[in-house]
């Protein structure tokens, strides 16, 4: 409990520090949130001149900061640029679509990567194939991947559909997984990528730690050392590294989102910054960022919680 | 062989492959104009939307220009972000990480919570909006990069300097009267350069990805300066009848990368082949003590 409070005492300020980069980034603009207007020859200067008072732009940035903030907190975000409805109803709206993808391909991915890191911890020769797969998979562009998989299962082969959620009038189970396999392929081979190397240091580790010579002493067999000694040794420290990438995740796998048309936050973010549309950025940046901070809190915690070996050490 | 790891091995082959590949790729951007089989912004309206032939290996695009030689111009580009966006990220972090883990105290704790801030807003949507707000020239943009990566770089060079400065060595200096200053340039930082070589390097790969993935929205580098990641952008709606024109930039940008993240994780496991063995690092927030550290590049979703 003590530990909890003093993380959370640790996670608020953070957000504070991140809010005001936010808000710097936005006014650091040349006109301020209003340069959409500077450009477009229809808007008067005068009309700018008043859109500033009327959104008390023309205050002290100390309390156009303070007032923003105020206002965010009590859930108050603003109304969109582009059309004019709130900024947390177009958000919400898009909710559904990126838990879809993100939940379908974090499933996938741990899967991969629990069966990939495993047997590259044990054998060699897979050890080396999973390895070259590996970096292949962190240094391939996503919106590239992405491009490709279209051409091939989509343009030239015909199996799959190469973009949106639903075909247009259609909803059915099958169409709706016949979607979300390329967007899904794409975001699991990124992510499996980095988890089963992790993963398989970890089991390493743990089946060079003295439980695992007890265990080999005692006559158990080595897959069963790996499988109910060492995997549950190493999964604890993996999952923490799983929660805190869909942390990131779940603010909308921005470029994958947009390569597939995937109608989820990722694609919000990508029209509104096409049309300059400052609040939904700024709610944006701030839910992701949020995102990250207090699920890296929940996942300290939990490992507090869960594991005695990390807490002699503070 | 190359010997500018800690242990003074040389370097696995396919490190070596891979310093190979990229000093050809240098090479080629370097004397482009030499290589390049037509001029940049030659037309051939006759020929235009070609497939990959022997008159143009890769193809050409909409106006008839030349693929090859558009991907050969582009390489200068792309590479030149990629190299100095690494060289000022690693700059930046070098300097906040060995400040923080030699001053310790206040400064410190300032320095790592800044840090861990800049580390909790995502790195592609921030550097999209301040793109799409400054509307940046190519050295803009490459300071920007640069100033995108330099967090994992400063946590790292902190933990370094913070072991480094609990040496013998370094209190024997500061007993015969050396100045912070001289102890940190001359005794700290020369143990910090293995780490801030691997630092380089994988910089060098996510700044080559970060300004393609920008181009690839309309925010990075404008036409008609060519980057691979500005190409993929002007042919992602062609995809299905000229695939070419993206096949051949994307196929560059993650040759590239794979090159650096290949040398980068070499260079890892000849410094430290026990911890390069515990895994990738992965990064935390700074309050997470409890669990390892950062991968050599979080992929860009």
């Amino acid at each position: 409990m003590r530990f909890a409070a003093r993380r959370l005492a640790q996670a608020i300020p953070l957000l504070l520090v991140v809010s005001v980069i936010v808000f710097a980034l936005i006014h650091a603009a040349p006109g301020g949130p209003l340069s959409l207007y500077l450009d477009n020859p229809n808007v008067r200067p005068e009309d700018i001149a008043r859109l500033r008072r009327a959104m008390g732009l023309d205050r002290p940035l100390g309390v156009q900061y303070l007032s923003w903030l105020w206002a965010f907190v009590r859930g108050d975000w603003g109304y969109s640029y582009a059309d004019g409805r709130p900024v947390l109803e177009r958000l919400m709206e898009r909710v559904p679509a990126t838990l879809q993808l993100v939940g379908v391909s974090t499933i996938v991915a741990v899967l991969v990567s629990i069966i990939v890191g495993v047997a590259a911890a044990l054998r060699r020769g897979a050890d080396h194939v999973a390895s070259v797969i590996a970096v292949a998979g962190l240094s391939i562009p996503v919106f590239w991947f992405g491009l490709v998989l279209q051409l091939v299962f989509s343009n030239m082969l015909g199996w799959l559909p190469s973009s949106g959620r639903t075909s247009f009038g259609g909803g059915g189970i099958a169409d709706r997984l016949a979607h979300v396999v390329l967007p899904v392929t794409v975001l699991a081979v990124a992510h499996a990528a980095g988890w089963s190397r992790y993963l398989r240091g970890s089991v390493r580790l743990a089946l060079a730690q003295p439980f695992a010579n007890a265990a080999r002493a005692r006559g158990v067999g080595e897959g069963r050392i790996v499988l109910r000694h060492a995997l549950r040794h190493a999964l604890l420290p993996f999952a923490t590294v799983v929660l805190l990438d869909a942390s990131i995740m779940a603010s909308g796998a921005v470029v994958t989102e947009s390569v597939f048309a995937w109608p989820g936050i990722g694609s919000l973010f990508t029209e509104a910054l096409a049309k300059r549309d400052y609040t939904v950025l700024m709610a944006f940046l701030m839910c992701a960022s949020a995102a990250v901070v207090m699920l890296s809190f929940v996942a300290d915690v939990a490992v507090h919680a869960l594991d005695p070996r990390t807490r002699d050490q503070h | 062989m190359v010997t500018f790891t800690r242990a003074g091995r040389s370097l696995p082959r396919q490190a070596a492959i891979a310093l190979g590949v990229l000093a050809a790729l240098v090479l080629a951007a370097v004397v482009a104009p030499l290589l390049a089989p037509y001029a940049f912004d030659a037309l051939d309206l006759a020929n235009r939307r070609g497939a990959p032939s022997a008159a143009h290996w890769f193809g050409t695009d909409e106006l008839g220009r030349d693929l090859f030689t558009r991907v050969l111009y582009g390489a200068r580009v792309s590479l030149a972000v990629g190299l100095v966006s690494a060289a000022v990220s690693v700059a930046i972090g070098v300097t906040i990480g060995a400040t923080a883990g030699w001053a310790g105290r206040w400064l410190d704790a300032v320095l790592m919570r800044f840090t861990d801030a800049m580390l909790s807003v995502p790195r592609l949507p921030l550097l999209m909006i301040a793109a799409a707000v400054l509307t940046p020239s190519v050295p803009l943009l490459i300071v920007m990069v640069g100033a995108a990566g330099w967090m994992e770089t400063a946590r790292v060079v902190r933990a370094e300097v913070q072991s480094l400065k609990a040496n013998d060595f370094v209190t024997a200096a500061r007993a015969v009267g050396a100045t912070s200053a001289r102890v940190v340039m001359r005794h700290v930082l020369p143990g910090v350069l293995p780490t801030a070589a691997v630092a380089t390097t994988l910089a060098v790969g996510r700044g080559i990805l970060l300004e393609s993935a920008l181009s690839f929205f309309g925010v990075g580098v404008q036409p008609p300066t060519a980057s691979w990641g500005n190409m993929l952008y002007q042919a992602q709606t062609t995809m299905s009848s000229e695939p070419w024109l993206g096949i051949f930039p994307g196929a560059f940008i993650f040759l590239t990368v794979l090159c650096c993240n290949v040398l980068g994780t070499a260079l890892t496991d000849a410094d430290a082949p026990i911890r390069a063995n515990a895994g990738p690092r992965r990064w935390r927030p700074a309050f997470l003590g409890s669990v390892r550290r950062a991968t050599p590049a979080e992929p860009l979703r």
